[in-house]
């Protein structure tokens, strides 16, 4: 009988070794003659067990974590054996409390299977919302986007509904829908995950959505630096098209879409939707000014929706389940799920899909287990690079975008980095300077030229924190960066900054503002 | 009246055209304005002016200086005033303490990486950033100047005309926006992106070495000094100004002519002129240092035979001698003996002037002009079909066109203004179907790239226009109620049996023109049917044996489709010169009295009879090429040549050569001592475009303004010139300022009844006809119905010219412009335009460079049955194979030596496009060439001893 192994081919799983596990149980396999068949499924996300060996024994599905090709010897015959007495036997994975204490909708299917396999796709509940979809009219479809109450991941948490109602009133001879998977907040990697663990359901959100607003044409702009998410993509599309999933008439409908693949070029600042736009026109990713909204006047001209990764595969989870399942979860007008992206100095890091309201302290203590390096946390960064420095007085704040923006903060696409207690916060908020002044498009000038000064001054404070001018200066900068910007990039740097300073005063050589 | 200097008001974005109006309060005004205003221009509207950097009113706004931020009530944060549309009701505040706080804190940020230098900045008084920190109230920058910046980038001196000094750069991108959106050239980007962005010609190349044409629109946005025009860095701000009308080519492009003194030290496209709307080309812009170029001729010169030395003259011995001269010949030699040839480049007035002096001075109507050489045939052609002389739209109406069909003409070349207009729309994603044998520019640009490009053999335009006709009739595709209603019935009948003979089909006439059936069937389907179509063509259409055929087969097809009558159609003859089509109109041609009337209708006649005193002679006069051959033969004896160089660019050379010598009295009134006035007897200097009054008429009916800036280098203008020598031969004329010569060709001409300089003042300029029925003037005609009442379908049988490809000559020589030089050159050589176009070249095809052992670089001599020049080779795969072209712009090219005397069946124009040539490799300059050195070294040797004098 073959036995067959499940081992994660996603990026972060091979960095950590997997690629190396897997031939070595090959040659173990060939020298015993047994027949084996290694299933390379996506991650499930718990990066801290990678590489993690799964498989079906007796009738459970049991994993083996931390599992280095080194230290594998004689591994193949204990798994035939009886895989529970490897010291690093881990039992039924759905038990592990770091995922029975998950609620994982859009994730559920990360790492059961073959991610490029349509068949499992099927089996696992795929392509149920885009059968639905396309029984509905496309009214319908976006009111139950709207009620499910649907809001971007990419950061904005712009509620999808209003979009594609936008997009679907608009008149026009062609439409697009354009998947934002330009992922490059720091500490994130969410998108990655989903691209290559369960890249159908980013294609059939989409196709939901070309169905819902009248779109016959997506694009996933994906980030150059994800190149085995490219693979898994273009492997799916093409096994989508033959199967009839994408193309000339969806699932035997007359309804046509299809969806391309175009690869970035390595700057930040085409995360922004509409400098994205620009550079999937074969322009340089340039900020455009709104009005017009994309919704209007987007891809070359077109109404377009676009739609960050995570929210384009939400919505084969809305569509399948119905908009009050959906809906049913998370707190205020945070509704559904949130998947954080624990980074950074932490013990177990990975990803972590639970509903909107649980607090920071949970994910990072709980699930985290706290530093790697085993000190204090002193800060954690939610948000990505533009996301505030959050001092332990606000680790409870429940995960919600309102909460966080009453805060000073921002959730953003998710991401959570944590720092010990040997993080210097003024060259943090130097960092968030720095980082604007790489990545800035340099179209509008707070941006352009403020986060260059921004350097500069925070330098000039930190040799001489008595020179109180420089630190109002800074303050001011910070206004006319928040104020003037024409993106979130200028807007938002002024956080990171104005929350290390206000927060860690010390590290600038300050004394603690009397609040 | 004198114009202080004052930048030209800018209301921040684009006029808005809307139906629906908006309401809105800004600062306490309620101002309505059209929808899809911005916030920003509804301010000026109400007279508030928002601060602004990166926004300028001839560009889409953009939102990048954050400077114009306002507050909206119930709108989140501080939205850019320029970016934001105006909504009903909305409740605008440009002026608060953030808003102040914020305005100041950019502008804190902008000086931080800027030179202060502004009391030695050339735009010091006349820069945006001066004002705008100004208006800003900034006092200091905390930044200090120590921190990153910009201050050692280096200059670009490049170009002749302007520098690009990166250092004072804020990177507002107007000059890449105004590079895109204005010119359509995309030469600038910006390259590398925060702080390191900075204004890129090509891929980081010096301007030169860019795609950069020079239009100077990038300057003109330049809200600082970083692009400046050399003579402002030189001369300092002009101090006042005026509106004029530029000479170059016949776009006729209006211009502020900004002064210093009586020195002009800049000309600025005038946004409010119709034809370029604050766009204008390299030769408008920069070109006009010919003016006060050393060469200039500012005294009368008379002598008795043309191998004698010039003699410096008073204006009252020149005039002397010439009435002299004429009346000496007339009366020995007969009244029709002398005769006249009028300018296009010169104004209405003065070429008004030139043919009243000849029919009622000399007696005849021996007067004709350059056009016969250029755009005779548009003249007959849309006269006989249409029923008018003219082009049927104004330029604007190209923004309408949703199919752009280009024939025989290159205007990104030759009318650059215009073409940017047509490249905008085609951008905008207008189709466009070009036919000519040279692959022009517009074939393949940026953004830009035809539908069709049919390669057409030089010499059969009238069977590619019979396919076409012949596809869409065959198809089905005519536009039956526009011809019934419209044209003439039993012409139609005759016409369709004609076209739809089988010879006409694009599978027959491939045989000739040489160009795939599937393209012209492709062509002509999208003409027929793409919506609204407009034609373009140029002198390629008419400078041929059958021109004028062609034009009324152009004619035809507008009319056979319903193209015409409407914005987005039409017939549009691009015009060479400045005034080509205001000397045509005021009764240049021998057989015409002004407005396009035949000297034979004895009604016109008595009109001009009654008003001038005098009795006209009823017969036609001669055409140019009659007064050759009759001089040749001894029975013309004396011409008056107003600014026209015939010896250059009149076809065969070897001809216009021995008539011009064989006269007995050449007149040549001119600026600079061209190739005919080497031939003259009686140099009179003339006045260039800067220094007298008058009107030039552009080639879209549009009457402008030329205003004298400068005073006469002769002491007298041109118009005053002619008024003496007719007073000299006995012809009274008394005007003291051109306007009167207006307000006469007003009261004669009933399509310019309406025009006076008092309506020029106020409309700024006229398009005619202007009279009680449109006293404002007609930007497109043909609306209800044709001049001539119903559209005239006339045959276009296609015969092909005796001009041939053969043994002997087996190649075909077709001529052309280019951007940087203007016609004979007389004018942009005398200029630093010379530094993109030194010496007229020689393009062939790479295989005919191979057949004929032709490298590039070599020298090259090509011979006709007319003559033969040299030329360097330039091997270029826009001619296509069996095809070489050349430019005339130099005289020592002697193009014009190898064509030949073929012309217009109907009216003369020469063949210049088609000549039967052979080419070989040779070492040294043909025999005319360097003989035409000795004559330039000779006369120039003449020149000098009247200098000595």
């Amino acid at each position: 009988m073959t036995l067959s192994l499940y081992i994660s081919g996603d990026t972060t799983a091979r960095a950590l070794g997997a690629d190396a596990l897997v031939a070595v149980l090959e040659v173990q396999a060939a020298a015993a003659d047994v027949p084996l068949n290694i299933i390379r499924s996506g991650s499930r996300g718990a990066f801290w067990l990678e590489p993690m060996l799964e498989m079906d024994w007796q009738g459970k599905r049991i994993g083996i974590g931390e599992l280095m090709a080194s230290d594998a010897e004689g591994l193949l015959a204990t798994l035939l054996d009886n895989p529970e007495s490897h010291p690093n036997y881990l039992g039924e994975v759905a038990e592990l409390p770091w995922f029975a204490n998950q609620h994982r909708l859009t994730f559920a299917r990360a790492g059961e299977g073959d991610p490029i396999d349509l068949n499992t796709y099927r089996a696992l509940g795929g392509l149920q919302g885009l059968e639905r979809a396309l029984s509905l009219t496309p009214d319908a479809v976006v009111e139950e986007i709207t009620d499910s109450g649907l809001r971007g991941r990419g950061g904005a948490a712009f509620p999808a509904g209003i979009k594609w109602r936008t997009v679907l009133g608009a008149e026009a001879d062609q439409k697009y829908i354009v998947c934002n998977a330009d992922e490059g907040d720091s500490g994130t990697f969410a998108d990655r995950l989903l691209m290559e663990s369960d890249p159908f359901q980013l294609l059939e959100g989409m196709a939901i959505a070309g169905i819902a607003v009248g779109a016959t044409q997506g694009y996933i702009y994906l980030r150059s630096e994800y190149p085995r998410a490219q693979l898994m993509l273009n492997e799916a599309i093409d096994a989508a098209r033959l199967a009839g999933v994408l193309g000339e008439r969806v699932l035997g409908s007359d309804k046509s879409f299809d969806i391309e693949v175009r690869l970035g070029a390595g700057a930040y600042i085409c995360g922004e939707e509409t400098a994205l736009l620009d550079s999937l026109e074969g322009k340089r990713g340039m900020v455009r000014a709104k009005p017009p909204l994309p919704a209007l006047e987007g891809l070359f001209g077109k109404p377009t929706v676009v739609n960050n990764v995570l929210t384009l595969a939400a919505a084969s989870t809305v569509l399948a389940e119905g908009a009050a399942a959906y809906q049913a979860h998370g707190t205020g007008r945070s509704r559904g799920t949130l998947t954080v992206q624990l980074a950074g100095n932490i013990a177990r890091g990975g990803l972590i899909e639970v509903p909107y309201g649980i607090s920071l302290r949970e994910i990072v203590f709980d699930w985290g287990g706290g530093t790697r390096s085993g000190r204090p946390v002193r800060a954690i960064q939610v948000g990505g690079p533009l996301g505030a420095y959050l001092p332990e007085a606000q680790w409870d704040l429940p995960l919600d975008y309102e909460a966080f923006a009453q805060a000073g903060a921002m959730l953003g696409h998710g991401g959570v980095v944590v720092f010990d207690d040997t993080i210097d916060m003024a060259a943090q908020a130097r960092f968030a300077m720095a980082f604007c002044v790489a990545e800035s498009c340099g179209k509008c000038t707070p941006c352009r030229m403020g986060s260059i000064r921004g350097v500069e001054v925070i330098d000039k404070l930190v040799a001489n924190p008595a020179d109180t001018a420089q630190k109002i200066l800074l303050e001011d900068l910070c206004d006319t960066m928040e104020h003037g910007s024409l993106c979130a990039m200028g807007g938002l740097t002024p956080s990171p900054v104005r929350s290390a300073l206000r927060y860690f005063p010390e590290d600038f050589g300050l004394a603690a503002e009397a609040s | 009246m004198l114009q202080f200097y004052q930048p030209q008001p800018d209301f921040g974005t684009p006029l808005r055209e809307s139906e629906q109006t908006v309401s809105l309060t800004i600062d306490g005004v309620e101002v309505t304005v059209a929808e899809g205003t911005s916030v920003m221009r509804a301010a000026a509207d109400a007279g508030v002016k928002i601060p602004r950097l990166c926004a300028t009113d001839s560009l889409e706004p953009f939102g990048s200086c954050r400077i114009c931020l306002v507050e909206i009530e119930g709108m989140r944060g501080k939205p850019a005033s320029c970016t934001t549309p105006v909504a009903e009701g909305m409740v605008v505040n440009t002026q608060s303490d953030q808003l102040a706080k914020v305005r100041r804190g950019v502008m804190e940020l902008y000086i931080s990486d800027h030179p202060l230098d502004c009391l030695t900045c050339p735009v010091n008084g006349d820069c945006e950033l001066q004002d705008t920190a100004g208006e800003v109230g900034l006092r200091e920058v905390r930044y200090g100047f120590e921190g990153a910046n910009h201050l050692s980038a280096d200059k670009d001196t490049s170009n002749p005309y302007f520098t690009f000094d990166a250092s004072k750069c804020i990177v507002c991108s107007r000059c890449v926006r105004a590079c895109e959106e204005t010119q359509g050239t995309f030469a600038l980007t910006i390259d590398g992106r925060g702080f390191d962005s900075k204004v890129s010609a090509g891929q980081d190349e010096l301007f030169m070495d860019s795609d950069c044409v020079s239009c100077g629109a990038c300057v003109d946005a330049c809200p600082t000094a970083t692009l400046t025009e050399n003579s402002i860095i030189d001369a300092g701000v002009p101090e006042h100004s005026a509106i004029t009308t530029c000479a170059y080519c016949g776009v006729g492009c209006s211009f502020k002519a900004e002064l210093r003194g009586n020195t002009v030290v800049r000309m600025t496209p005038n946004k409010d002129g119709h034809a370029n709307e604050g766009h204008s080309c390299v030769k408008g812009r920069f070109a006009f240092g010919y003016a006060t170029h050393k060469d200039r001729i500012s005294e009368p010169m008379v002598r008795d035979s043309i191998d004698q030395p010039w003699r410096t003259v008073s204006w009252e011995e020149a005039i002397a001698f010439t009435a002299a001269r004429f009346r000496g010949i007339q009366e020995q030699h007969g009244r029709n003996s002398v005769g006249a040839i009028t300018s296009s480049r010169c104004t209405n007035e003065e070429v008004y002037l030139v043919q009243k002096l000849v029919r009622a001075g000399f007696g005849n109507n021996n007067v004709d002009t350059c056009a016969r050489v250029c755009h005779s045939p548009t003249g007959y052609g849309l006269k006989t079909t249409l029923g008018e002389s003219a082009g049927t739209q104004t330029f604007a109406s190209v923004a309408k066109a949703d199919v752009v069909l280009i024939m025989g003409a290159n205007p990104t070349d030759a009318h650059p203004v215009f073409a940017s207009r047509m490249k905008r729309r085609l951008r905008e994603g207008a189709r466009l179907i070009v036919i000519d044998p040279r692959q022009i520019e517009l074939v393949d640009t940026a953004h830009i790239r035809a539908d069709y490009h049919l390669p057409v053999n030089p010499g059969t335009n009238v069977a590619i226009l019979n396919a076409l006709a012949y596809t869409i009739v065959e198809e089905g595709l005519q536009d039956s109620d526009f011809i019934a209603d419209r044209c003439e019935e039993p012409a139609f009948a005759e016409w369709l049996a004609f076209i739809q003979e089988p010879q006409h089909s694009p599978e027959a006439s491939a045989e000739f023109t040489g160009v795939d059936p599937e393209l012209v069937r492709g062509a002509a389907r999208l003409y027929a049917t793409g919506g609204n179509s407009a034609i373009y063509y140029g002198l390629g259409v008419t400078e041929h044996s059958q021109g004028s055929t062609s034009v009324m087969a152009i004619a035809n097809l507008a009319m056979l489709t319903g193209n015409l009558g409407r914005e987005g159609v039409g017939v549009n003859p691009l015009r060479g010169q400045n005034n080509v089509q205001g000397s045509c109109d005021m009764g240049s041609f021998p057989h015409e009295l002004p407005g396009y009337r035949h000297i034979s209708d004895a009604a016109t006649r008595s009109l001009f009879e009654s008003h001038w005193g005098v009795s006209l002679d009823p017969d036609p006069g001669m055409r140019i090429p009659n007064m050759f051959n009759a001089a040749v033969a001894g029975e013309f004896r004396g011409l008056y040549c107003q600014g026209e160089d015939v010896a250059q660019s009149d076809p065969n050379t070897h001809h216009i050569e021995a008539a011009l010598s064989a006269l007995d009295c050449l007149v040549v009134q001119d600026i600079f001592l061209n190739e005919t006035a080497k031939f003259a007897h009686v140099f009179l200097p003339g006045s260039s475009f800067l220094e007298k009054n008058g009107t030039f008429t552009n080639a879209e009916r549009r009457i402008s303004r030329v205003r004298k800036v400068m005073p006469a280098q002769a002491g007298m203008e041109d118009w005053e010139v002619t008024q003496a020598l007719a007073n000299a031969m006995g012809c009274p004329m008394t005007y003291s300022h051109p306007s009167e010569i207006m307000d006469e060709i007003a009261a004669l001409t009933p399509t310019f009844a309406g025009v006076s300089y008092e309506r020029l003042d106020e409309q700024g300029s006229v398009q005619w006809p202007c009279n009680t029925e449109s006293p404002t003037g007609t930007p497109i005609m043909h609306v209800d119905s044709f001049v001539r009442g119903k559209g005239y379908f006339g045959i276009t049988e296609f015969v092909p010219t005796e001009e041939r490809a053969n043994r002997r000559f087996p190649l075909l020589l077709t001529t052309g412009r280019i951007l940087s030089q203007y016609n004979v050159g007389a004018q942009t050589r005398r200029t630093a335009n010379t530094v993109w176009h030194e010496e007229d070249v020689l393009e062939i095809h790479p295989h005919d460079a191979e057949q004929y052992g032709i490298s590039e670089q070599d020298w090259v001599g090509i011979s006709s049955r007319a003559g033969d020049t040299v030329l360097r080779a330039a091997i270029s795969e826009r001619v296509k194979p069996g095809v070489v072209y050349t430019t005339f712009h130099h005289p020592v090219s002697g193009a014009n030596v190898v064509t030949t005397d073929n012309s217009d069946w109907a009216t003369n124009c020469p063949e210049y496009k088609v000549t039967a040539v052979h080419v070989e490799k040779v070492a040294e300059p043909s025999q005319w060439q360097r003989r035409h050195r000795e004559v330039h070294r000779l006369q120039t040797s003449l020149l000098a001893e009247a200098g000595r004098e």
